[in-house]
């Protein structure tokens, strides 16, 4: 839950430039009434200054002086909005062409993905990458949202044809059909967004708006088994708590319990959990996501870095690894290159042993490649100085990426999903 | 499984980022303004480090403009938490002649803090700066990093940010360079509200509903103070107003408002039509005007 009791939805959303994917976050907005006076003020003033005869509201989301400028959005934004139950927080990310490290991105953080199509032009190239990047990060639930209807006559039979060619993609992916929703709309015009179009009596499924609040956060998250990297050692040495030694952390993948038999990565020692804290209170079980701290049952060496987990359920302990990568950073990764590998919390050196191939995002295969560039996706191999406890990225996203940071600009220059 | 704890995310995300903090820096620091958002920060510090006591000193960048009720909200606070306070003020940099006070109808001591923080960052050698921006605030706060990277100068160069991919956070920093952190970066004004109110937390006088010698001026009701420049055309009145926003009394704008209880003041927030930042007379200077102060270090 969040914090007003409201359930929380994360929506990354993906679109070409001028599919109208601001709009439709103008829109989105407008309609849950989260616009306020001033806002909407503002919006018509700049729109009036442009001469548009109808209300910009991409100018509500293209935060930045170079952006209002060109018309496109450069970076990722993160909107809020909410309606009575449900809160959500949209990642809003660019459609250009060099942009992919921007939707990986915005992407890494949701759990629904929103991809526009123009319905005029139908799936294009920019299409398939973003549904690729969806199914690299394993998006929960795609909404394909159709959008332009208006300037297709609210016509059926595109919207079929559209649907038909995106179900030819999503056979090639890993996906499957129930994770994929299609909706006609035109987001300039309010239809199917909030209310439902008269315009289009043929599509019988749900508004926008009516979609995302029946998804479930829940559905949309993993469960696998517990991860409970340490990333701080509270040591109070106060009198009340002379021998409080609490290891602070997130919790992922499953939940724990105080009395739970557990192990120690790296050192391999066995304890139990003697109590779990969350500020004041002491619980018995935390769910995961949970920000805890935890004690042990018997005097073990831990220190940041360090992970525990479920005796029983021991991640991989290794000092290779293949992952694929998305290069997120103008600096090719290149083989013999030399990095930081930040996994999770924890870092490590990692050398590239071998770039295996380059991806085609398109779903076509893969080809021989020497470097990485900027937005490439590729599989890598890699050899570590010390060896990182980790999962798949399959079973357990927190647990299976990684980023990679440059050694001499510390730039965060990879992002990598463990296979 | 009755007792299985269900976290809020919001507020697992911002400990998360705090200890992050705490573990990846030598020399945090935590601004403090008074104001509800930085309030909420240190609830959310002592959460992530209890039983301990939070790592970290609060600096106070002090304008000499800020409502006295917040400056002796802001010493019970601390002295009640046992923390330490930092205090630099705008006035010292005033005197020093490193920035120049401005003059006339608008004139706001907002922007000379910025030189003020800048010094007291190199003073204390401080490399990560955590604040309570969020990004519903405004437009371009939206495309702020949880972890924002600022150069020698304290500049943001927003076209080259470090993605920020899964919850993983990269701090690592060259000498010199500091970083600004925003654990409440994916907080609304309403989540900060509904949390002072679940959480019980306490807040300065002047959020709630008080009379208040003000005027108006652009549509805006301004304290009436001898800090404020007004005309002599600009009438004097007595009103029932709060302040949604705690700045200095030159930047900041009330609200009329009857709202006298946290219940009242969180119902008003809901129905508000007016956002936060529409009573910030400083942003109302142009539309790039959060933007163009971002890039040379303000908060």
């Amino acid at each position: 839950m969040d914090i007003q009791g409201r359930k929380l939805i994360k929506i990354a959303t993906a679109g070409s430039v001028d599919d109208g994917k601001s709009t439709l976050i103008g829109r989105l907005l407008y309609d849950t009434k989260s616009l306020t006076t001033d806002k909407i003020e503002a919006i018509e003033r700049s729109s009036r200054q442009r001469g548009y005869d109808y209300l910009d509201f991409s100018l509500a989301t293209d935060g930045l002086v170079a952006e209002r400028e060109q018309g496109i959005t450069i970076d990722v934004a993160h909107i809020y909005f909410n309606t009575e139950k449900t809160n959500f927080i949209v990642a809003d990310t660019p459609g250009h062409v060099e942009y992919t490290r921007n939707m990986v991105t915005g992407a890494s953080t949701s759990n629904v993905a929103i991809i526009l199509i123009d319905a005029r032009k139908g799936v294009i190239e920019q299409t398939y990458r973003h549904f690729f990047i969806s199914n690299l990060l394993r998006i929960s639930h795609v909404v394909v949202a159709i959008n332009k209807m208006d300037l297709v006559g609210y016509d059926e039979d595109i919207y079929l044809k559209i649907k038909a060619d995106f179900d030819a993609l999503v056979e090639k992916s890993d996906f499957r059909q129930e994770q994929i929703t299609f909706i006609p709309v035109s987001a300039l015009k309010g239809e199917n967004i909030a209310r439902k179009s008269e315009h289009m009596p043929w599509y019988l499924g749900n508004t926008l708006l009516d979609h995302l609040e029946i998804l479930e956060p829940a559905d949309l998250q993993e469960s696998t088994v517990a991860r409970f990297p340490i990333q701080y050692v509270i040591r109070p040495k106060t009198e009340a708590y002379h021998d409080f030694r609490g290891f602070s952390g997130k919790l992922y993948g499953g939940s724990l319990k105080v009395g739970d038999a557990v192990t120690v990565l790296p050192s391999g020692n066995e304890s139990t959990i003697k109590s779990i804290h969350f500020f004041d209170q002491e619980l018995e079980e935390a769910a995961p996501g949970s920000s805890i701290a935890i004690t042990l049952a018997t005097e073990v060496d831990c220190s940041r870095g360090d992970m525990i987990v479920k005796s029983g359920f021991v991640p991989k302990s290794e000092k290779t690894l293949s992952a694929t990568i998305c290069q997120v950073n103008s600096k090719a990764l290149r083989v013999g290159g030399k990095y930081i590998l930040q996994h999770g919390i924890n870092r490590v050196l990692a050398k590239v042993d071998q770039i295996e191939s380059r991806i085609h995002t398109d779903f076509t295969g893969t080809e021989e490649a020497e470097q990485l560039k900027l937005n490439d996706i590729g599989r890598v191999h890699f050899r570590l100085s010390k060896p990182i406890h980790f999962d798949s990225y399959h079973d357990n996203k927190s647990n299976g990426s990684f980023i990679l940071i440059d050694e001499g600009s510390y730039d965060t220059v990879s992002v990598g999903f463990i296979e | 499984m009755s007792n299985l704890f269900i976290p809020n995310p919001k507020e697992a995300e911002s400990i998360h980022i705090l200890r992050e903090v705490a573990a990846q820096f030598e020399r945090p620091v935590l601004l403090f303004s008074g104001g509800k958002d930085s309030i909420t920060l240190v609830r959310l510090a002592q959460k992530a480090f209890f039983p301990a006591k939070i790592p970290f000193p609060l600096l106070h960048v002090d304008t000499g403009h800020n409502f006295p009720e917040t400056i002796e909200f802001r010493d019970k606070l601390v002295s009640e938490l046992g923390l330490e306070l930092i205090v630099r003020n705008v006035q010292d940099s005033i005197d020093q002649g490193k920035v120049r006070e401005e003059r006339g109808r608008y004139a706001s001591r907002n922007t000379l803090q910025t030189t003020t923080l800048l010094d007291a960052i190199e003073e204390f050698k401080f490399d990560a700066c955590i604040g309570g921006a969020r990004r519903d605030e405004e437009k371009a706060r939206a495309k702020e990093r949880v972890f924002s990277v600022r150069d020698d100068f304290g500049q943001w160069d927003e076209k080259n940010q470090r993605p920020e991919l899964f919850d993983m956070l990269n701090g690592k920093i060259h000498v010199g360079q500091n970083v600004r952190v925003f654990p409440i970066s994916n907080w609304t004004e309403l989540d900060v509200w509904e949390y002072i109110k679940t959480e019980n937390i306490e807040i300065p006088s002047i959020y709630f509903a008080h009379k208040r010698e003000v005027f108006f001026r652009d549509g805006m009701i301004w304290t009436a103070n001898e800090h404020v420049y007004r005309e002599q055309t600009e009438l004097v009145e007595e009103k029932m107003v709060r302040f949604r926003t705690v700045g200095d009394m030159t930047c900041t704008a009330a609200v009329l408002s009857e709202a006298v209880t946290l219940d009242d003041v969180v119902a008003e927030i809901r129905d508000s039509t007016i956002s936060e930042r529409g009573a910030r007379i400083d942003d109302k200077r142009s539309e790039a005007a959060m933007e163009t102060r971002k890039k040379v270090g303000y908060f």
